[in-house]
């Protein structure tokens, strides 16, 4: 009697796992399909040379040491994309969280502002990007003869090594608009009461910002953090884009495009990884330059989620 | 609200997915064509070509002489495909497939090395042999050296481009200037009596020589002097050959004489589009530029407001005897290793590349360097001084291109980077600069082997 119980109990836990695992399929097959089986690719052939054409060839450490040690834009593109990280990401979410917070304070045009600044967030970002390099030309451009105009200093942008990721800042801040929905949905949650009972309080607007604003929209401001982080992580379309338009060169025979442009000012991580796997055929050294970008979301991700745990209100 | 834990995990599938966006790509297996179809013996086949050419003459061009191949090959049919980029292409040979192209060109020379080293583009060699096709009498040298690489005829020369020296007629009369400059130190005393201030600017500058200028670029300097850019251990060799540091230096001065780094620049920016009718020498921005020989055709088209002409550019004074040299650089074209129909992807190649008139009819249509030997002495040419001038540059013994390497233009790309470095002052010594850039192009060709 007891076998039979027995028996009968493990065939119903086997039932019940293939019924979980039936209902999990969906996600394990995208999770297998679209990250465990590349993110295993990828280390598998960073230990490999490997062209795209021939078979790959074990190489060891070959192509870390090469792209640590002798790839001469590694650590340049590290550095750019780490400001554009830190700079970007902070001025994007500071900009799109203050307009947020003005358009919720209107009392008329809250549709026309908000489609305004939504609107530059539709341009595609090649688009986008051209029409900043033309009216930040230092040249022709209307921005440098408007601040000719005032007396003003007219930076080289896109030209100048130490203006061109602060003109990718600002045009990051210009397409801004999907941030500042998200925030406008997450400001017009907070509970009036609470606003109500801290200005009974004496509560100044700083003071209803920080004490009442903030702690309600936290959680928010994490998520919008850290696809931030991962977003720029991903940085290259605009940045190869400016690069090319400024350079003025077309490229072809003994005329190679030079990503970067500025002096390297405009590298970022993602554009090594197709220049060296796909114009330089080196998809190893690609691979090593995918895993430290991979390697570096992660720890920013879990270090802003570590660190953010005391600083997202949970109370819901 | 998310809480760490789930939010943790939303954070790590979203990663996950950027790391598949960057990479989904570049994980494909590998396949081999050479395979031989029946063409020969009559049995229909259609093959497919991709070419880059978009405009309308060029693609009328090319489906001209696709048509006339088909008629001496009733049996070959010829899928043409317009308007592909390298990229396109290069991604399209890496996946083969039936959709793959059997026969492909290129617009960059530099991508001679990659293909031949991963044989992506198969050796044409065994088909030049079989029809008694000698490339060496057939093909202009500097044109041979840039489709092969180390012994692998990977690809054939499929037109020319040589660079020259235009000129401002009209700029030039009111400078007093009777005739185009010939040695360097003649070009820079032009440059400066043609360049005329404009405040800040420049009403008209002389000529542009900085390294972002368009044509103005290293390699296309260096072939003014037949600077060598590899040993023949393999090895870079410019911190070595002094003609290499004698260009960069001379680059340097002209900066410097016409006015500045930062003042050239800026005055840079103001160009428009290079392929336009807003390219800074039409528009009389600059008196003097270098560029190839197509630009005889938009000039002659867009009539600009002055007269022009066109010399070979000069060279250093110590060379004065090489003076009618040039840089030489061209489309190339080849069979994919992946096609399976290589016997009649070799006829439409060994039409397109070795039949004068086929070479010399489309050279005439999209006025581009004939590129072989006969076609380019064919009285069918047509051969107005202006084009002449580069069809003499191609035919020049002393005229040199840019070396095929193993993995493309990455040597070019070190050596701009160099020189964007040194004519900005960002790099003051230039040997030193030299031998860490011959390093780094050593490291990136032992990378790549």
């Amino acid at each position: 009697m007891a076998l039979h119980s027995s028996v009968l109990l493990r065939r119903k836990h086997r039932r019940e796992t293939a019924r979980t695992l039936a209902f999990l399929s969906p996600w394990l097959i995208g999770f297998g399909v679209f990250f465990a089986y590349p993110l295993v690719s990828t280390v598998y052939f960073s230990f490999m040379k490997y062209d795209g054409f021939t078979a790959p060839v074990f190489t060891g450490l070959k192509n870390w040491d090469y792209v640590f040690n002798h790839y001469p834009f590694f650590w340049q593109g590290l550095r750019n994309t780490l400001w554009l990280v830190v700079v970007m990401v902070a001025l994007r979410v500071v900009f799109g969280l203050g307009i947020g917070l003005l358009i919720t304070k209107l009392r008329t045009g809250t549709g026309f502002f908000r489609t305004a600044f939504y609107l530059p967030y539709l341009a595609p970002p090649v688009a986008a990007t051209m029409a900043f390099a033309f009216l930040l030309n230092p040249g022709t451009g209307p921005v440098n003869h408007l601040l000719g105009d005032l007396g003003l200093p007219q930076p080289g942008w896109f030209t100048d090594p130490s203006w061109s990721k602060p003109a990718l800042t600002m045009l990051a801040m210009w397409g801004v608009g999907d941030l500042m929905v998200i925030f406008m949905a997450a400001l017009l949650d907070v509970p009036k009461e609470q606003y109500e009972a801290a200005e009974l309080d004496g509560a100044g607007p700083w003071q209803r910002f920080r004490y009442v604003t903030f702690p309600n929209i936290s959680p928010i401001v994490m998520f919008a953090v850290v696809t931030g982080v991962i977003q720029t992580m991903q940085y290259y379309t605009q940045a190869i884009v400016a690069g090319k338009v400024a350079s003025g060169v077309i490229g072809g025979s003994g005329q190679q495009f030079e990503p970067g442009y500025p002096h390297g000012s405009t590298w970022t991580l993602p554009q090594m990884v197709y220049s060296l796997g796909f114009q330089r055929f080196d998809t190893g050294s690609a691979c090593v330059v995918a895993l430290v970008l991979f390697a570096i979301s992660m720890a920013f991700t879990s270090l802003l989620l570590r660190r953010g745990a005391g600083f997202v209100s949970n109370e819901d | 609200m998310h809480t760490p834990r789930r939010s943790r995990r939303t954070v790590a599938a979203l990663t996950g997915s950027a790391v598949l966006a960057l990479l989904a790509t570049a994980c494909t297996g590998t396949n081999s064509g050479g395979g031989q179809d029946d063409s020969a013996s009559g049995k229909d086949v259609t093959i497919t070509f991709w070419h880059g050419w978009s405009q309308d003459n060029e693609t009328k061009a090319i489906n001209d002489n696709v048509a006339a191949f088909e008629k001496l090959h009733p049996n070959i049919h010829v899928k043409v495909v317009a308007n592909i980029a390298d990229d396109k292409s290069e991604q399209a040979l890496r996946a083969g497939g039936s959709d793959a192209p059997d026969v492909v060109s290129s617009f960059t020379t530099d991508n001679v090395g990659k293909f031949c080293s991963s044989k992506v583009w198969t050796d044409l060699t065994p088909f030049l042999k079989k029809d008694g096709v000698d490339p060496a009498k057939t093909f202009p040298a500097a044109m041979l050296k840039y489709s092969q690489f180390q012994g692998n005829q990977c690809s054939l020369p499929l037109l020319g481009d040589a660079y020259g020296l235009y000129y401002n007629k009209t700029a030039f009369a009111a400078a007093g200037i009777t005739a185009p400059p010939k040695t360097f130190s003649e070009f820079e005393a032009d440059a400066v009596k043609l360049t005329i201030a404009d405040g800040e600017g420049y009403k008209q500058l002389g000529f542009m020589p900085t390294y972002h200028g368009y044509e103005s670029v290293p390699a296309h300097f260096l072939g003014q002097y037949g600077a060598t850019y590899f040993g023949e251990d393999g090895r870079s060799n410019i911190a070595s050959d002094p003609r290499v540091a004698a260009m960069y230096t001379w680059q340097k001065g002209l900066v410097a004489k016409l006015g500045g780094f930062e003042k050239l620049e800026k005055y840079r920016t103001g160009f428009g589009d290079e392929f336009s009718s807003k390219n800074p020498f039409h528009t009389g921005q600059v008196a003097m530029s270098i560029d190839g020989e197509w630009r005889t055709a938009s000039l002659a088209e867009e009539k600009p407001a002055f007269e022009w002409a066109t010399a070979p550019f000069p060279v250093p004074d110590d060379q004065a005897a090489t003076y009618g040299r040039g840089y030489q650089t061209g489309t190339i074209i080849g069979i994919a290793r992946t096609s399976q129909k290589q016997a009649a992807a070799w006829e439409l190649v060994k039409y397109l590349t070795t039949n004068t008139d086929a070479v010399v009819s489309f050279a005439n249509a999209i006025h581009n360097v004939p590129s072989t030997i006969e076609a380019l002495g064919s009285p069918k040419l047509d051969a107005d001084p202006n084009f002449k001038t580069f069809l003499d540059i191609a035919r020049n013994p002393d005229s040199s291109t840019t070396p095929a390497s193993i993995n493309g233009g990455a040597y070019q790309v070190s050596m701009q980077n160099l020189g964007y470095e040194f004519e900005s002052g960002k790099q003051t010594d230039l040997q030193a600069g030299l031998a860490n850039t011959a390093k780094e192009i050593d490291a990136a060709v032992n990378q790549a082997k």
